[in-house]
């Protein structure tokens, strides 16, 4: 099925392509800047290219982060869209507005192999925007094993036994917990991380959340801005936290001076190109709950890869190809050979047999059924400021509770940005 | 037709002439192609911040909402905090610009061995790019492998964390912001001061006047032109301050060293951008009424002058 779509695909781009100068139908591939991207979809496209002689894909590059927003929402405006992208999915991809900008993917051969929580964070309700673009991630703690064998630690299923881990290894001299707030977006992971947590308490929450019924202020939410505020109080963070980055984590962590990092599991790409040695050392547990019952991993979804609906012709066919490529088989073993999974894929590829303990660990809450998507899938609103709020409650300067008001507030503009309903 | 026009023309520059003697030494139309520039590229945009600020605005489409945005601007939970802290920040650095400015501007028009040099070294920091000066204060304060408090602690002191204490970074900030401006305060200042007739010093010296009564009775009041264009330049760029502390801080730790630019750029960033431009013109309202009695008071003194 997959090849003949792509084969049809290459005839049609192959006949219309008659017309051009010299056969060949010329599109670009926006990804974002950094070394392991980039590398990632030069590769894709030398396999493509490969397979498909008649199409030169040019690889173009965008800023991470906010910038990188301002950016895609900018040329999808003016129409200079590169003709495929790559792109965040989730309330990210709702705010670029899909059904005025982007291409319907319904009817690509891809469609029906993603999984239903992927279909969900590029869709809308009139149809399927996005091809996935990697496997998914884990966030949760990431935290150095080797330690653990050492002191001879069990993985801890509740906050309270987290927080006894916690005392040994600060008795052995060991930082028990990594932050980072020169980066400031990791200082989310308490609270985002939590989510999984939070949705296995009251799985109807994020929908309330949405419809301005539910509160970061109160519980189950709030255990995430709680739970951030007593590890500062107890003296777990390394010591240079207010000004360590993200780099710096990843090699405390794989070095072992510090043993659990809360943090996203793409930080497995940081430690295997800085640190390859730690990689077998480094494994993943999902963010404690107060009730063990409740423990359970928050799982990011891929981002999408989206083709503007500015590219139109044999470029869109082109474009066409070139997304189902990045859902094959093939590529998800380039995917692989790359960067290493970080998660499971979600177009029905599977995980390598030798995966990483770390990704082990990850597939595991996946086979006990102990996962939940971030609530960034589930909910179109989260608020600019969360990263600066908590590393507030995580430097001291704000408790839990107010910290959590302040961002309950912060949503709002968010909400009425998107002209949701109750805000 | 052509010759139709060219006797109106001379006929209206006539009729300016015999009406108001040479008030218009121009006809109006020479006007027109700055006219045409400040239309283009300061009016309408202007006004159409004006217009933007009330829409909900996604880039895609607008939506018209009236004042919305400014009750929304003015309850962003960490508004006030970052509105203390741009008038902390534009007070403290000006303040500093114009007392340190104005005594290096003494010293180096004194007769000093390696003047020029001096002024030379003094000028540097204003050549530096903002950004560049903010990244390299960055690594050179950060807490643990910095350079600053490296050298602090060989003296056995214990270096504060500069940019990373809630209590400090915005003081911190102001401090750079002093280094990169003084040299502009301090050229302004010898500008002044060297405009001085040295009649008034000779004067001074036959009567007997000590130093300190010539720099008070002498050269204070006659460089308050000069004072009144160093405050006047360094308050409003403290007050719209917001490259430098991006650059060093991103505004934090949490919202600590926060100023209305930082807040309007972060709401940019989220995709705000009704929100952001209503930020705008609530800081070109707040710089306005700070600036216009303050420069209004100074003109006024340099007249009576």
């Amino acid at each position: 099925m997959v090849a003949a779509t792509a084969a049809a695909a290459l005839v049609l781009a192959a006949c219309s392509g008659g017309g051009s100068t010299d056969g060949t139908v010329e599109i670009t591939f926006l990804t974002s800047a950094g070394d392991l991207s980039t590398a990632t979809g030069e590769a894709l496209i030398e396999a493509f290219e490969a397979e498909n002689p008649d199409i030169v894909v040019n690889l173009d590059t965008k800023p991470d982060g906010t910038d990188g927003d301002n950016l895609v929402k900018t040329r999808l405006s003016t129409g200079e869209m590169a003709d495929v992208f790559m792109y965040n999915s989730g309330s990210l991809f709702q705010a670029l507005n899909p059904e005025q900008n982007l291409v319907e993917m319904s009817d690509f051969a891809f469609a029906d192999s993603l999984t239903d929580d992927f279909v969900s964070v590029v869709s809308t309700e009139n149809g399927l925007y996005g091809g996935a673009y990697g496997a998914s991630l884990a966030g949760g703690i990431a935290y150095n094993g080797a330690i653990y064998d050492e002191l001879g630690l069990e993985v801890p299923e509740s906050w309270d036994d987290f927080m006894a881990n916690n005392e040994e290894i600060a008795a052995a001299g060991y930082d028990p917990i990594i932050q980072t707030y020169g980066d400031t977006w990791t200082a989310q992971l308490f609270v985002l991380a939590d989510f999984a947590n939070v949705n296995a308490a009251d799985p109807e929450w994020a929908q309330g959340y949405t419809a301005h019924e539910k509160f970061y202020a109160e519980q189950p939410a709030l255990a995430g801005f709680v739970h951030h505020q007593e590890a500062y109080e107890a003296g777990y963070f390394n010591e240079n936290y207010p000004s360590a980055t993200y780099e710096d984590g990843a090699r405390m962590l794989a070095e072992g001076t510090g043993v659990h990092y809360p943090i996203l599991t793409g930080v497995m790409d940081t430690i295997r190109a800085n640190h390859p040695d730690a990689v077998s050392d480094i494994r993943f547990m999902a963010l404690p709950a107060d009730d063990p019952a409740n423990t359970s991993a928050t799982i990011w979804q891929p981002s999408g890869v989206y083709i503007p609906q500015t590219t139109e012709g044999e470029e869109r066919e082109a474009a066409q190809a070139f997304v189902e490529f990045v859902n094959s088989t093939e590529a998800c073993e380039i995917f692989t050979a790359q960067g290493a999974p970080t998660g499971p894929y979600v177009n029905g590829c599977e995980l390598p047999a030798d995966v990483d303990p770390l990704v082990a660990d990850v597939q595991a809450y996946f086979d006990s059924g102990r996962t939940a998507p971030a609530l960034e899938f589930l909910s179109p609103i989260k608020g600019p400021n969360l990263s600066q709020i908590t590393v507030e409650v995580g430097s001291g300067i704000r408790g839990a509770e107010e910290a959590a008001a302040n961002y309950d507030r912060d949503v709002e503009n968010q909400a009425q940005q998107l002209g949701l309903e109750g805000w | 037709m052509t010759a139709e026009a060219t006797e109106v023309r001379a006929g209206r520059v006539r009729q300016v002439r015999t009406l108001g003697t040479v008030r218009h030494a121009y006809p109006l139309w020479f006007y027109l192609p700055a006219a045409v520039l400040f239309l283009v590229f300061f009016a309408i945009p202007t006004f159409a911040s004006f217009y933007f600020s009330l829409t909900r605005w996604t880039l895609f489409d607008q939506e018209f909402i009236g004042l919305e945005n400014y009750v929304q601007f003015f309850r962003e939970p960490q508004l006030y905090q970052s509105f203390i802290n741009t008038l902390i920040y534009g007070f403290v650095t000006s303040g500093l610009k114009v007392v340190i400015g104005l005594a290096l501007g003494v010293l180096l028009t004194s007769a000093l061995v390696g003047r020029n040099y001096l002024r030379s070294v003094i000028f540097f920091p204003v050549l530096v790019s903002t950004i560049g000066v903010g990244i390299m204060f960055k690594a050179l304060l950060d807490p643990f492998d910095g350079v600053v408090n490296g050298a602090l602690e060989t003296l056995g002191i214990t270096g504060p964390g500069w940019l990373t204490d809630p209590s400090l970074a915005l003081l911190t900030i102001a401090g750079i912001d002093v280094w990169k401006g003084l040299g502009i305060a301090c050229l302004i200042y010898i500008a002044g001061l060297v405009a001085i007739p040295t009649e008034y010093y000779e004067a001074a010296r036959v009567d007997g006047a000590s130093r300190w009564a010539v720099f008070t009775s002498i050269t204070l009041p006659l460089v308050k032109p000069a004072t009144g264009t160093v405050l006047i330049l360094s308050l409003i760029g403290g007050l719209r301050s917001f490259d430098l502390i991006w650059a060093t801080t991103g505004g934090g730790p949490g919202f600590s060293s926060d100023v209305i630019g930082s807040v309007i750029y972060k709401q940019y960033q989220a995709g705000f951008y009704g929100l952001s431009t209503a930020g705008n013109v609530v800081l070109f309202l707040v710089v306005t009424a700070i600036m216009v009695p303050i420069s209004l008071m100074l003109n006024k003194r340099e007249v009576e002058q």
